[in-house]
């Protein structure tokens, strides 16, 4: 039986305004328990909402980032459903004339392809609190914080067809939104959240199979292992001849797996109608064109460019456009490359350390690009150093990682451990003569036919070396002097 | 129309109000009766009309700007609260 | 020279700017009258004494020194379904018993900004639903006029206080008529204006397209003074209206020449007491003598203004009501089992029973299969309403009709069953659909009970509603007849 799997993502992305999106309450993360939740936020008798410019632009921006259409009059609607971390007794959202409808964005699959994955639609809607269940007892408590900041909930069709898809455009949308800088996509802390809804079907089928909806999903790993679990859940209980019922589901990152929600056991009849106390937000041209403007150059738009303009592979140019300011890093390497005329640094170089050296630096010690220990002028010295063959590639890495502990200079570290690389070819000679010496047997079966060897007396001969003879010339004397 | 007893119990539920046994009857009652009421509306022809949200026409929603006004008032706010601990809303345990 | 109590507003500004009476007096005065009547009237839910003497030691002081503007010292009450900081805030409930506001609303901020003592909060239909003041937690109210009737609702409280003298004004509220019915009932003045000229900020929501703040008082010239200093845009309300709030004392005395008025056929029909329907005729012969143009004009669809509230209100109020939960603020059951059990039970025992079966009508008309029967098309009749008003306000400058189908009522006499007391609203609600603003004034008395007439105009013509009672008013006394054992 050949099952294909059908998966559509909800995204809610906090948006970084100052303020929520109905009151003047603040929205940073992490402040006493209720703290930041003022009348409207607690929903006390008679407070009324006030719609957040900044959200609307935020969201307009969105939309116009994704090619999808605004949406001129748009309507705020209740939610209507009970819990403690829902303070009015209902959440204000959009439902049928959202602000954004349609659009789409494109991943990079794993064969280099390129898939367009379309958006439903994406619109504004508050956030709820949270409710807290260590420690009290027996009871739960909540904290409205949260409650009323904004957000930007984005629905994809379901035309994603496996897990790593799913992430693909899961990444591909965490990138978009901080790029422009509407949301600080940081899942740990909730203000980038995604609720997968997964289904199967046999393959070829054009109907839709029952889909579970999974929620309490707060990273990439999870993402993926959830819903590559839920397939084979789902898929299972198929052929054992049983159905997939339609519920929501949670992720135990413990135990791997998914599992019902209890609470949710009863489906809810939202009950939506148009808020009364909001009005018809009215968007007009004017207003795009001038959020238009402001628009920064997007991920695939930067991408474009770099292998355009540095014949970088797709591989690479997506990697270094995963976040602008990774883009800009190297980008600057790039620049600060013009300080050293005569010295060809290639952006093939300089991709691969930045994306390979360094982001195991920033990785390793938990540090975001804009606040590396090297910045891109001294890296733009050491690849100076690599290109000029001062020092060979392999060490690199070292005088880096030199560099990022002591801050020092890349020559100042290269001199004093004695890294510079021999070039001179009578030394490297003089190398080899000695390794060929102490190696008769070897040189001997070499000589016979075994060209394997050739490996062995390449590595013989930078042990003697400590490293640091140059590969290139190494190669072409040991092949002169090894054929005799 | 007219409402049951099932109809009354499922509102109830939605709108989680505990009803008695007894009050089941005259909220069935009381219901039916208004709901009643309620179909004259199907006298009015309304294919030429669209909804009427707001009273007053041609109303949009006015933007405020992004800026902090409130200030941290919960020892104030919560004077009011039943349960309160550690500055947490407390409620009977929520299994999710 | 009349009793301090038996003044309005406008006379009392003139008595405390000329320093003839002190603040202090006069709330010590009507205080006095207040408690003295509580057992007969239960009018209050609070009576804040100690506050009151305190504001008006404070307005004493600013007349003292002339830094005193029209309202100033001026007592009056508030009905208890607005916010007042540090004061209890019932909203007419149990679940509301014990709720002290940390805020204001807008209304009071206002009229504290102005000047005005606040005596109390006046008792009310518990949320502001019912046309009788029957259904308040803290018992009915009765009316001055008789006390085994009702004074109206929801507004109740506040109008059977002002009838009786025991504030010259109180503000109030007006969803489906709370107002206009309760003053149309005990013989006072009251006014509704357009939806969005008053802030419905810190204003406990009913329903959110229909609620409007208003006052009610024993003339117009004193409505027109408290309505200029409670109008104006509010940017905490976004329904609010950015638009001037004009001098409505200033066109009070127009003439009337030239006036079109409109009456309403479908007002006149077989469910207006008799009584009623010949005051208002001669009110309107006033009203011609005086230049106005009277004629004929239909709003085909208002009949239809019962079933389309009875839609509409419930469904906002259902969903205006689901914050009211037992967590943060409120009654709230003892010792709940579990988190359904504490909103069941915590909301079965705060609502009453007719709050109870709203929001179980409400729910029912937005469920899923029944949003468009319902909702959707009562929002549809309600646009027709509008539309057939409009219509009307091209021939006519204001509609002149009744207010009550009945005068007062005897408590218990509607109870029995829902519909027969919304059928009271039947003349009020059509100015709710529409937002427009409407007054209701006194024309008459049928066996000893006020009977009143109601003028609606359109969008904003507050000044010319104001204006046409203003110069029945100085006509008539209607107005100025206080019931037996009050005067």
């Amino acid at each position: 039986m050949d099952w294909e799997s059908v998966i559509g993502l909800e995204i809610h992305a906090q948006l970084a305004t100052r303020s929520k999106i109905f009151s003047g309450s603040a929205t940073a993360y992490g402040a006493p328990p209720n703290a930041q939740a003022s009348l409207i936020d607690l929903a006390y008798p008679g407070v009324l909402p006030v719609l957040n410019a900044e959200a609307v632009r935020m969201a307009v921006k969105f939309g116009l980032a994704i090619n999808a259409h605004i949406t001129r009059r748009s309507i705020f609607a209740r939610k209507n459903y009970f819990y403690p971390d829902l303070p009015k007794g209902y959440q204000i959202s959009q439902y049928e004339l959202p602000i954004v409808s349609g659009g789409a964005v494109d991943i990079v699959l794993e064969d280099g392809s390129v898939k367009r994955i379309d958006v439903t639609r994406a619109h504004l809607e508050e956030d709820a609190g949270k409710s807290l269940h260590e420690g009290l007892a027996g009871l739960t408590g909540v904290d409205l914080n949260r409650a009323g900041t904004p957000l930007i909930e984005i629905v994809s069709e379901p035309a994603m067809r496996s897990a790593r898809e799913a992430v693909a455009y899961l990444k591909k949308i965490h990138t978009l939104v901080r790029y422009l800088q509407i949301c600080d996509g940081n899942m740990q802390e909730g203000s980038f959240r995604c609720d997968a809804n997964v289904s199967v079907r046999r393959r070829g089928s054009d109907k839709l199979g029952t889909r579970a909806e999974i929620k309490n999903l707060n990273s990439f790993r999870f993402v993926e292992k959830a819903i590559n679990y839920e397939i084979a859940r789902q898929v299972e209980l198929l052929e054992g001849g049983g159905q997939v019922v339609q519920e929501t589901r949670l992720y135990d990152a413990d135990r791997g797996e998914t599992r019902s929600m209890r609470s949710k056991e009863e489906a809810n009849d939202y009950r939506y109608f148009p808020d009364p106390d909001l009005l018809p937000v009215e968007i007009d041209q004017l207003y795009i064109d001038s959020v238009c403007s402001t628009l920064p150059e997007l991920p695939d738009q930067k991408a474009q460019r770099l292998r355009h303009d540095y014949g970088l592979s797709a591989y690479d140019a997506g990697v270094l456009t995963s976040s602008a300011e990774l883009a800009d890093y190297y980008e600057t390497v790039l620049e600060r490359a013009a300080d050293f005329p005569g010295i060809a640094i290639s952006p093939k170089l300089a991709a691969n350390t930045v994306i390979g050296e360094l982001a195991g630096l920033l990785n390793r010690d938990g540090v975001e690009i804009g606040d590396s220990r090297v910045a891109p002028a001294a890296l733009a010295r050491l690849l100076a150093r690599i290109a000029d063959d001062t020092i060979s590639g392999k060490l690199a890495k070292d005088v880096l990682e030199a560099m990022w502990e002591q801050g020092k200079e890349p020559d100042a570290i290269i001199e004093e451990r004695g890294w510079r690389q021999i070039t001179d070819e009578s030394a490297i000679e003089a190398a080899i003569d000695a390794v060929m010496a102490a190696n008769p047997a070897q040189l001997a079966q070499y000589r016979s036919g075994k060209d394997k060897l050739f490996g062995f007396f390449v590595g013989q001969t930078m042990k003697a070396t400590q490293g640091k003879a140059n590969p290139a010339r190494l190669n072409e004397l040991l092949k002169k002097k090894l054929s005799g | 129309m007219s409402l049951n007893r099932r109809d009354i119990e499922n509102i109830a539920r939605l709108a989680r109000l505990a009803l008695t046994e007894q009050e089941i009857p005259v909220y069935v009652e009381g219901l039916s009766r208004i709901m009643g009421l309620v179909g004259e509306l199907d006298r009015a022809d309304t294919r030429q009309v669209e909804p009427m949200a707001h009273p007053l026409p041609g109303q949009r929603q006015r933007l405020r700007a992004d800026a902090i006004t409130e200030t941290d008032q919960h020892a104030l706010y919560q004077r009011n609260a039943p349960q309160v601990e550690a500055g947490l809303y407390l409620v009977p345990r929520v299994i999710e | 020279m009349s009793a301090l109590h038996d003044k309005g507003v406008a006379e009392l500004s003139r008595a405390l700017q000329a320093r003839e009476v002190s603040s202090v007096e006069l709330t010590q005065a009507l205080l006095e009258r207040v408690t003295r009547h509580q057992g007969d009237l239960n009018a209050f839910i609070s009576i804040t004494a100690e506050a009151a003497l305190a504001e008006a030691a404070r307005a004493d002081a600013q007349l003292r020194s002339r830094d005193a503007g029209p309202l100033t010292g001026v007592p009056m009450a508030h009905k208890d379904i607005f916010c007042t900081r540090g004061q209890k805030t019932t909203c007419g409930s149990r679940m509301l018993a014990d709720f002290i506001s940390p805020y204001d609303a807008t209304v009071v901020e206002r009229l504290r900004a102005a000047g005005i003592v606040m005596l109390g909060k006046t008792n009310m239909d518990e949320f502001a639903m019912g046309s009788s003041n029957e259904t308040s937690y803290f018992g009915p109210v009765r009316n001055p006029w008789d006390a085994a009737r009702v004074p109206g609702g929801s507004s109740g409280g506040s109008a059977a206080a002002v009838a009786a003298r025991l504030t010259p004004a109180a503000t109030a509220t007006d969803t489906g008529g709370s107002i206009r019915q309760p003053a149309a009932l005990c013989g006072v003045t009251g006014l509704k204006p357009t939806y969005g000229r008053v802030s419905r900020f810190g204003m406990i929501a009913f329903a959110s397209s229909l609620d409007q703040a208003g006052v009610i008082t024993r003339s117009a010239e004193d409505a027109a003074l408290l309505l200029g200093a409670m109008a104006g845009f509010d940017q905490r309300d976004s329904t609010s209206v950015e638009l001037p709030v004009p001098d409505y004392s200033a066109a009070l005395a127009a003439p009337l020449k030239g006036l079109r008025i409109g009456v309403l056929k479908e007002f006149f029909d077989t469910g207006l007491d008799a009584q009623i329907e010949q005051h208002i005729r001669a009110a309107l012969d006033l009203l011609r003598a005086q230049g106005a143009l009277v004629k004929d004009v239909s709003l085909p669809n208002l009949p239809l203004s019962v079933p389309t509230y009875y839609v509409v209100a419930p469904a906002e109020c259902s969903s205006n009501l689901a914050r009211f939960d037992g967590v943060r603020y409120g009654h709230r059951c003892e010792k709940p089992r579990d988190l359904l059990d504490l909103y069941q039970r915590s909301r079965a025992e705060g609502f009453g029973a007719e709050v109870k079966r709203r929001i179980m009508t409400g729910t029912y008309v937005l469920s899923a299969g029944y949003y468009d029967a319902f909702y959707l098309k009562a929002q549809r009749v309600r646009q027709l309403i509008s539309n057939d008003f409009e219509r009307a306000f091209r021939e006519v400058d204001v509609v002149i009709g009744p207010t009550t189908p009945t005068t007062a009522f005897e408590l218990g006499a509607k109870t029995a069953d829902p519909v027969t007391m919304y059928l009271n609203d039947i003349y009020t609600i059509g100015a709710n659909l529409a937002g427009l603003p409407a007054i209701s004034l006194p024309c008459g008395l049928a066996q000893g009970l006020p009977t009143a007439m109601q003028i609606i105009g359109p969008h904003f013509a507050e000044e010319r509603l104001l204006n046409v009672a203003h110069r029945y008013q100085l006509e008539t006394d209607w107005h100025r007849r206080a019931p037996p054992g009050y005067a």
